[in-house]
């Protein structure tokens, strides 16, 4: 028997629920991961099972036994789409223990310290992978390259990423490595070493489009991102910084295509609980990590800033959410 | 004495100058890399907080109120340099690794902090209970949390090799491992005093 609830309105209710945005989340994301188990092979399943499972036993572990709340909330399905997208930042080479570490920081140090789910203002899977670029520096920038299921899980061979050539080139002023770079298309289908999730921007941006329709997220962030970063490359380009044999639409393909930007821009940045909620707040936090992104990748130390510009401009949301989104059948201020 | 006792005591848990007061955190996040140089800064702002304690007790009643906070300054940096140049001479390994820290502890919170709040108001030997009371908990907590920060970053607690460390998770002996190991430790101090 259904029970009759009384409660003020709005009475009729869209079905929309977290569960159903995060197992959409989690949909959009499966062409990215179908291209990275036929890249990397065992590695890429091994790794993603992994820190999906240690995410929601951590989840599990803190709400019942340190918060002992009564409902848990594993079943909401944030703790999966967080172990995924940790997955999907690391390198399916790595130790199987560096995996549950970065799970356990992101679930434990980035969610749930803060209250779980909707109380955190850092996106947790960039948490883990920010925690465990810093603690094993070697381990997280062993990049392999694309070797299918004949590369055998541990001793797959490794290489550069693009990024890394491009920074050098860049950075440096040297073509002699333009040739090491792989063709545009190449680095849009994801034929290229990275991470587990950031190879193909192909199959991200099929599942960020594909999210986009359905409503789980908006334009805004996304579109904001990839427009800023592409106007840096522009200008460096037109500046005349880029050296010989690199030319300004090829770099911008380059910087757009390839390392953490669309998986970044289209599910990372997105987080509902750590992204701005007016259209206004959400374009500046975007044109603030483009910013920061590209900051990073052409002075930085680092070849990707990917995770470090959407932590950075998630600090910032609280600021950013003083611009309020227009109430409901509010009039407009004169 | 229990008033003597509780004014020693008061420092090390009650109000701890890290944990309760939350002073001082500059070279609480700094110098606690590992356990010994913890322990040493911790060691060295102990003796300047006592003898600080003692000399501005006594002169309390010569300190014009209107110019106290320069001369309690000028008393607690007689007694920094003279650590600084015993540490430069006996300990030059820890005074390479603690460096600046060292002259800093001029402007450390909790030394002025007990000058202003405890020892311009008591008398020398409660100031000197006093100062060695906060200077002990100042030092457990930056040893403790020393302790911490190097067996998770290095694997090794006071330089003995406890695991192997290619384990241990670089990021806890440096800045933002600090911020981590203290917000996790201020978190359990607090709810085990809740109790």
């Amino acid at each position: 028997m259904k029970q009759l609830i009384v409660a003020p309105a709005p009475h009729a209710h869209s079905g929309d629920s977290v569960r159903r945005n995060m197992l959409l989340v989690i949909l959009a994301l499966m062409p990215a991961y179908a291209v990275a188990v036929v890249e990397f092979g065992w590695g890429a399943l091994i790794t993603a099972a992994i820190s999906v499972l240690a995410c929601i036993c951590t989840e599990y572990v803190i709400s019942r036994y340190v918060l002992k709340e009564q409902r848990q909330t594993i079943g909401d399905l944030s703790a999966v789409l967080t172990g995924l997208l940790l997955a999907f930042n690391l390198p399916s080479t790595i130790d199987w223990w560096i995996v549950i570490i970065g799970a356990v920081v992101a679930i434990g140090i980035g969610k749930m310290t803060f209250g779980g789910l909707g109380q955190n203002p850092f996106n947790p899977a960039l948490v883990g992978r920010v925690f465990l670029l810093i603690a094993y520096p070697a381990q997280m920038t062993t990049w392999p390259t694309p070797q299918g299921f004949n590369g055998a899980y541990v001793d797959a061979e490794t290489g550069a990423t693009p990024l890394y050539y491009l920074k050098h080139i860049v950075k440096a002023g040297d073509s002699s490595v333009i040739d090491q770079l792989p063709s545009l298309m190449d680095s849009f289908l994801g034929v290229m070493g990275g991470s587990l999730g950031e190879v193909s921007a192909a199959a991200l941006l099929i599942g960020g489009i594909f999210l986009i329709c359905c409503r789980v997220i908006t334009w805004h962030i996304p579109v904001a991102i990839l427009g800023t970063v592409a106007c840096f490359c522009a200008c460096t380009g037109l500046a005349g910084a880029l050296p010989e044999g690199l030319d300004t639409c090829h770099y911008i393909g380059y910087e757009l295509l390839s390392g953490g930007l669309m998986l970044g821009a289209f599910f990372m940045a997105t987080d509902y609980v750590t992204s701005p909620m007016s259209a206004w707040g959400k374009i500046i936090f975007g044109i603030g990590i483009g910013f920061i992104v590209m900051v990073i990748r052409t002075w930085g130390n680092y070849p990707e800033g990917m995770s470090f510009a959407i932590l950075i401009m998630n600090a910032c949301v609280p600021l950013l959410n003083k611009i309020r989104p227009q109430h409901f059948g509010e009039p407009k201020k004169a | 004495m229990s008033n003597a006792m509780k004014t020693l005591t008061n420092g090390i848990l009650k109000e701890n100058p890290t944990f309760a007061l939350v002073l001082g955190m500059c070279p609480t996040l700094a110098t606690t890399t590992s356990a010994v140089n913890g322990m040493s800064m911790g060691l060295a702002t102990l003796f300047v907080l006592v003898c600080s304690n003692v000399v501005i007790s006594l002169l309390k009643n010569l300190i014009p109120d209107k110019v106290r906070i320069p001369a309690f300054i000028v008393v607690i940096a007689t007694f920094v340099t003279m650590v600084q140049l015993v540490m430069q001479a006996y300990l030059p390994a820890i005074y390479d690794v603690l460096g600046l820290f060292i002259p800093l502890i001029v402007v450390n919170c909790i030394v002025l902090g007990r000058a202003e709040a405890f020892a311009a108001k008591n008398t020398v030997g409660l100031s000197a209970l006093d100062g060695i009371g906060m200077g002990l908990g100042f030092t457990l907590s930056l040893t403790v949390l020393g302790v911490i920060r190097e067996f998770l970053g290095a694997g090794t607690v006071f330089g003995f090799q406890l695991y192997n460390s290619q384990f241990a998770a670089l990021i806890f002996v440096l800045a933002p491992g600090a911020f981590i190991a203290l917000a996790y430790m201020m978190a359990a101090v607090n709810k085990l005093q809740k109790k």
